[in-house]
């Protein structure tokens, strides 16, 4: 093991950019489940879709993957609110969410996880991009730009995000439904109205998530699976809900990995944030930011 | 003087900066019937759910029977002897009334008796006939009305074979017959020997009723005594009405 | 009906099929049939948890993988140990690392605790991948033994034997609980948590039993696998259409008995198998997928639910 600067420097600077990335991964799930209270395992599945649609994108008609992934958004969207209304049909208003509600995310993770095997095979897919080999430098300390660029999509997305939850109706609509829905009634506004639109933004988050990942790494469709403990780790050490507090987890994340990866090697790093999220849940299950 | 069944002492609930419950002071004599009264929001739930281990109280502590409760869970507080109804009745859906009644039976009812009861399936019936369910002992408590659901939360309530009672609310909304009949099924509980607490807001209810009555207004205890007495004092009075 | 009669018309039942399946004579039979037996411990097993108590565990190929790596470790050091045995210690292992789970997560709600299981899941299988005592990544060589120990046969119909005696045995137990005041204590807690607690019932310590039930059945179901494949490495398994399988399962066919998971095995087992050789593998997981979402969705409660009114 060998602590030299430059490594340590060089892990910290990498955790970071990562971190700054698995929060854009988290964010659809920070409003679904903690905002929304839908446990939506199958969100990495979308974002692997998201990663695909800008591979299509990219190798079909050279379109650049962020970009493409941009005016995908809409159809995303879409997707989110069909996929909010059948479950809102099916189990939100039959009361019985749980278990039911459960497997019928579990299903949808597996049928697009398969779909996209029988589409696409197994091989490994990447993008094409200017800004996916160089790197800049500082001293010692390098910033590849494959990791630097999602890093700063990842933060527009969440900005992006925070500006519209704070500043509009439906936005602040979106906030008061995750602590009194039946307020948000009495205000005449529509909680399942509201709550499909705050669905469908968490899906079409998925298409800039999956768009920047493929930037990242390599994506072939059993990779959504070492997601779902990434982001459910982030989703509750952030405390549920909270913007802030999903960055601020990504970034610890990040860094765990990071320096496990660097310093212990890379088959271990799956383990890493799952075994983060029991010892969350163990311990302190509000996250740091929760409201206790 | 015989030990009091029940002993709050400096009972306090916090959520986050909110301040449910200051220094409760209560005690409750066997065999006696309380009423518990005060304004939406004084806290008389939160002091339900803090004596039966729903929620954890902050500060002081509980005796019940001579056992310390503290950090006592739900389930060990009712074998004691603690039963609660709920507010807004809890059925097990998926379960019929008998088995509904059984639950308590099975995990409860043993340590009065020293052994689980010989017979569960006889005493449910006899528990659901107290009510007048036992017609609808195979049905589901989605068949039921409002007042039959409210009955059968109190037959569960008993199938735990408790020495407290405390009943929340579990007249609100009920037309003036049906009052009395949840009414007759206290007082003749009480007949046999189970100490009784009852929240509620119908006045006539709890004065009919209690022995003695305690007011709580914002979390803190104001008035503990003779029914007739209490609601004459002027702050009971401006707690309701306003001042 | 008395469990000591239904568990000898199980045995009877076992008995029949055995000799239903020696008197067609190929060896295939075996072979499928082995599979759709292990279904059928893991669906109830899993249903103990899932459907009897209300805790849904995506977890399945973590106990059923701990299991047979247990036999892999096994088979390594102490050979001579007869496959029984070692399914009693996978089934053990499986259930205390079960119950240390539940410790951890079921004082929480029920989607933590099933978020928890999918972790545990990559947990372990991140742990045996880089165990290089059994094969890592790379995967562990098991030796078939020529013949069954028992019987004259081969060591196929010996496996068969002995899954359908593990099948016997967890679908008496799992009838056995759901009548039982464990059964009521589950159902309570399935049905409303707080008002199980507020009644008596012990959640904590049922919810646990449960886990642990379930872990260690899964894990013993998962004993044999080894001997079964002949090639076992993390990829296979803890593939993830044992969790997927184990699910859609017990919620087809139905969860409020013991039946249902029965049900769900043989035929979804079955139709696997089917597809997997007309078809293609991938296609019949896919099949498992829709037809979990579409019951899920539209038939709540499995095909026993179409019988009962």
């Amino acid at each position: 093991m060998d602590l030299s600067f430059d490594l340590l420097g060089n892990a910290l600077v990498s955790g970071l950019l990562l971190g700054g990335f698995y929060a854009a991964v988290t964010i659809g799930v920070t409003i679904s489940f903690g905002m929304l209270d839908i446990v939506n395992i199958a969100h990495p599945a979308f974002i692997i879709l998201g990663s695909y649609t800008a591979y299509i994108a990219n190798s079909v008609f050279g379109f650049d993957p962020i970009l493409s992934s941009i005016v995908l958004l809409p159809a995303f969207y879409l997707l989110g609110v069909a996929i909010y209304h059948v479950y809102d049909v099916s189990f939100e208003r039959r009361g019985d969410a749980s278990i039911r509600g459960l497997a019928f995310f579990f299903g949808l993770l597996f049928i697009t996880e398969v779909t996209l095997v029988l589409t696409f095979g197994v091989d490994y897919r990447l993008v094409d991009a200017p800004y996916i080999g160089p790197s800049l430098h500082f001293g010692v300390i390098d910033l590849p730009l494959r990791l630097l660029v999602p890093f700063v999509v990842s933060l527009a997305l969440i900005g992006a995000l925070q500006l519209f939850m704070s500043y509009t109706f439906i936005g602040r609509a979106v906030q008061a439904v995750a602590q009194d829905p039946m307020a948000l009634r009495l205000m005449a506004a529509n909680p399942s109205k509201i709550k499909r639109i705050a669905f469908g933004l968490s899906i079409a988050s998925a298409s800039v998530a999956g768009a920047i990942l493929i930037i990242i790494q390599p994506v072939e469709p059993s990779i959504a699976r070492d997601y779902i403990g990434r982001i459910f780790a982030i989703c509750v050490m952030g405390g549920l809900g909270s913007f802030s507090g999903t960055i601020v987890a990504a970034m610890i994340l990040g860094i765990m990995e990071s320096f496990t990866s660097t310093f212990y090697g890379p088959s271990w790093s799956p383990a890493v944030a799952f075994g983060f999220l029991l010892i969350t849940l163990a311990i302190r299950p509000a996250g740091l930011f929760g409201r206790g | 003087m015989s030990a009091p069944l029940l002993q709050v002492e400096g009972l306090g609930k916090r959520f986050g900066g909110f301040v449910a419950l200051s220094d409760i002071e209560l005690e409750v004599a066997e065999g006696e019937r309380l009423g518990l009264i005060g304004p939406n929001g004084s806290g008389k739930s939160t002091l339900v759910n803090c004596l039966c281990g729903t929620l954890r109280n902050d500060a002081g502590q509980v005796t019940f029977g001579g056992h310390r409760l503290d950090g006592l869970p739900a389930h060990r507080r009712t074998r004691l002897g603690i039963a609660r109804s709920f507010q807004l009745p809890r059925p097990f859906p998926t379960l019929t009334l008998a088995e509904n009644v059984r639950v308590p039976i099975l995990y409860a009812a043993d340590v009065k008796l020293g052994r689980i009861p010989a017979d569960p399936r006889r005493r449910c019936e006899e528990l659901l006939d107290m009510v007048g369910l036992l017609a609808k002992a195979d049905r589901k408590p989605a068949d039921l009305t409002q007042i039959e659901m409210r009955k059968l939360e109190l037959a569960r309530t008993m199938a735990s074979e408790p020495r407290l009672l405390i009943a929340d609310e579990a007249m609100a909304g009920l037309s003036h017959q049906e009052v009395d009949d949840i009414l007759a099924l206290l007082m003749m509980l009480n007949g046999q020997g189970v100490t009784i607490i009852m929240i509620e807001h119908i006045m006539r209810a709890v004065l009919a009723f209690s022995q003695r009555l305690v007011v709580l207004v914002a979390g803190r205890k104001i008035a503990d005594g003779d029914p007739q007495d209490i609601v004459r004092q002027p702050d009971v009075v401006a707690a309701y009405l306003g001042s | 009906m008395r469990n000591l009669l239904f568990i000898l018309l199980a045995i009877v039942a076992a008995v029949a099929t055995f000799a239903a399946a020696k008197l067609i004579g190929n060896a295939y039979v075996f072979f499928a049939g082995y599979v759709v037996l292990q279904y059928i411990v893991l669906a109830t097993a899993w249903n103990i948890l899932g459907g009897y108590t209300g805790y849904v565990n995506f977890g399945t190929a973590a106990f059923f993988a701990l299991g047979a790596y247990t036999t892999v470790v096994l088979h390594k050091t102490v050979p001579f140990l007869p496959l029984p045995a070692m399914m009693l210690v996978g089934g053990v292992i499986s259930g205390v690392i079960g119950l240390g789970m539940g410790y951890l997560t079921l004082r929480l709600r029920g989607t933590f605790f099933s978020i928890a299981t999918l972790a545990m899941a990559v947990v372990a299988q991140t742990l045996i991948t880089n165990w290089n005592f059994v094969g890592g990544s790379r995967g562990a060589y098991i030796i078939r033994p020529a013949s069954s120990p028992i019987f004259p046969g081969d060591y196929i119909q010996y496996l068969f034997v002995v899954m359908l005696l593990l099948s016997v045995i967890s679908v008496s137990a799992a009838r056995a609980i759901q009548h039982s005041r464990l059964g009521y204590g589950f159902s309570a807690i399935r049905d409303d948590e707080a008002a199980a607690e507020a009644s008596g019932v012990p959640t904590l310590r049922l919810k646990l039993i449960a886990t642990a039930l379930s872990g260690g059945l899964m894990g013993m179901a998962g004993a044999p696998l080894p001997y079964y494949v002949t090639y076992l490495d993390p990829a296979s398994g803890f593939s993830l259409s044992y969790a997927v399988n184990t699910i859609a399962m017990p919620l087809i066919g139905g969860t409020a008995t013991w039946l249902g998971p029965v049900i769900g095995a043989i035929l979804l087992g079955t139709l696997q198998q089917v597809a997997t050789v007309t078809i293609s593998s991938a296609l019949s997981l896919l099949l498992v997928g829709l037809l979990l979402v579409g019951f899920v969705i539209a038939a709540p409660k499995g095909i026993v639910g179409w019988f009962t009114r």
